[in-house]
């Protein structure tokens, strides 16, 4: 009886399995959001391939300004990482949280984890800080320009997650672990996770790369 | 939904019969996070180690090795922290990722390779520099 109410706008209802455009028991997404936020991902994923090309081409232009090799502090861009990587396993303690409905639990392993991007965000703007303190500004080299702008913009994407951990922090204190919340949480725990994924690239690509003679 | 949706179980019989909001929503679970972080943290401190000990002479090496490290970490958080799998929102999001990884690598592969010849031609080589008035 499903069946037949599944294929009943797809054409032919009598025609054999094999010869109809929706397969019986093949269903539309249910939760079409996590989809379309995956998308967008994507689309972001996008973002950062254009700076990473960007930062490929002319992060070794100099003009005569100082080096990555001159300019980074690998300790504390390792500090910097294991921040990330930490509150990317903290999510995660917060995702199965929310699957066995411990709110509380739920709402430590967020704070916990807004600490850890906070941590982060904290160390990137000294290191930015410092950096400007010492004449390496963006407007200094076309590495130095790229290097900002790609590490600026995932920076930029950390804190806005930060502010939407917060505000998932209020909705869940507020209406417990209601479908939508659980939704929300699961779009930002992709977000969250893709920034790491991100951040994999800038620390590969930019810092331990940067320094390489 | 739910009548029709007993009817299409047979291919999800691993996740159990959980909520139904949840169908098709991969089930984060304490293993798998801890498999990832761990895998995470060797794959991070081994390039690190790399760099900052200086243990190859050739520079060109020691950058295809960490780049093959990052690429390695990054099909892990993709397994475990994304849960990225071909049967996500019936393949869907697979598809989207493949699409997007031959975008990223037309645009850094072209950028590269473009930009490189640009520089190449571009320079005034020691034989133009040589005809100057």
């Amino acid at each position: 009886m499903s069946d037949t109410a599944a294929t009943l706008h797809s054409g032919d209802v009598h025609a054999p399995d094999n010869q109809r455009f929706y397969v019986p028991g093949d269903h539309h997404p249910e939760n079409g959001t996590l989809l379309g936020f995956w998308l967008y991902l994507m689309s972001d994923c996008l973002i950062f391939a254009c700076l990473f090309a960007v930062h490929a081409v002319v992060g070794r232009s100099y003009a005569a300004g100082p080096s990555g090799a001159d300019l980074f502090d690998l300790p504390l861009v390792a500090l910097n990482t294991s921040m990330l990587l930490l509150s990317s396993i903290t999510y995660g303690f917060a995702m199965i949280a929310m699957q066995k409905k411990q709110v509380k639990q739920v709402l430590v392993w967020l704070a916990i984890t807004g600490l850890f991007g906070a941590a982060f965000i904290g160390l990137e703007l000294y290191e930015f800080h410092h950096l400007i303190h010492e004449g390496a500004v963006p407007q200094r080299s076309a590495f130095l320009s790229s290097f900002f702008t790609l590490v600026g913009t995932h920076g930029l994407h950390v804190t806005f997650g930060i502010i939407w951990l917060v505000t998932l922090m209020v909705q869940v204190s507020r209406h417990g672990l209601s479908t939508e919340n659980r939704r929300r949480l699961m779009c930002l725990s992709m977000f969250w996770h893709f920034l790491d994924v991100v951040w994999i690239g800038v620390f590969t690509f930019v810092y331990l790369m940067g320094v390489l003679p | 939904m739910s009548a029709g949706h007993d009817t299409h179980g047979h291919g999800h019989d691993s996740h159990g019969h959980d909520h139904h909001e949840d169908a098709g929503v991969p089930h984060s679970t304490l293993k798998g996070y801890t498999i990832g972080f761990v895998l995470s943290v060797i794959l991070t401190v081994i390039p690190f180690w790399l760099v900052m000990g200086k243990v190859f002479d050739s520079s060109s090496t020691t950058a295809l090795v960490i780049l093959g490290f990052a690429a390695v970490q990054i099909v892990v958080h993709m397994i475990y922290f994304l849960h990225m799998n071909t049967k996500v929102e019936g393949g869907w999001s697979m598809l989207a990722l493949i699409f997007t990884l031959v975008l990223v690598v037309i645009t850094l592969a072209g950028s590269l390779w473009v930009m490189y010849h640009l520089n190449h031609n571009m320079m005034p080589s020691l034989h133009d520099m040589k005809n100057m008035p």
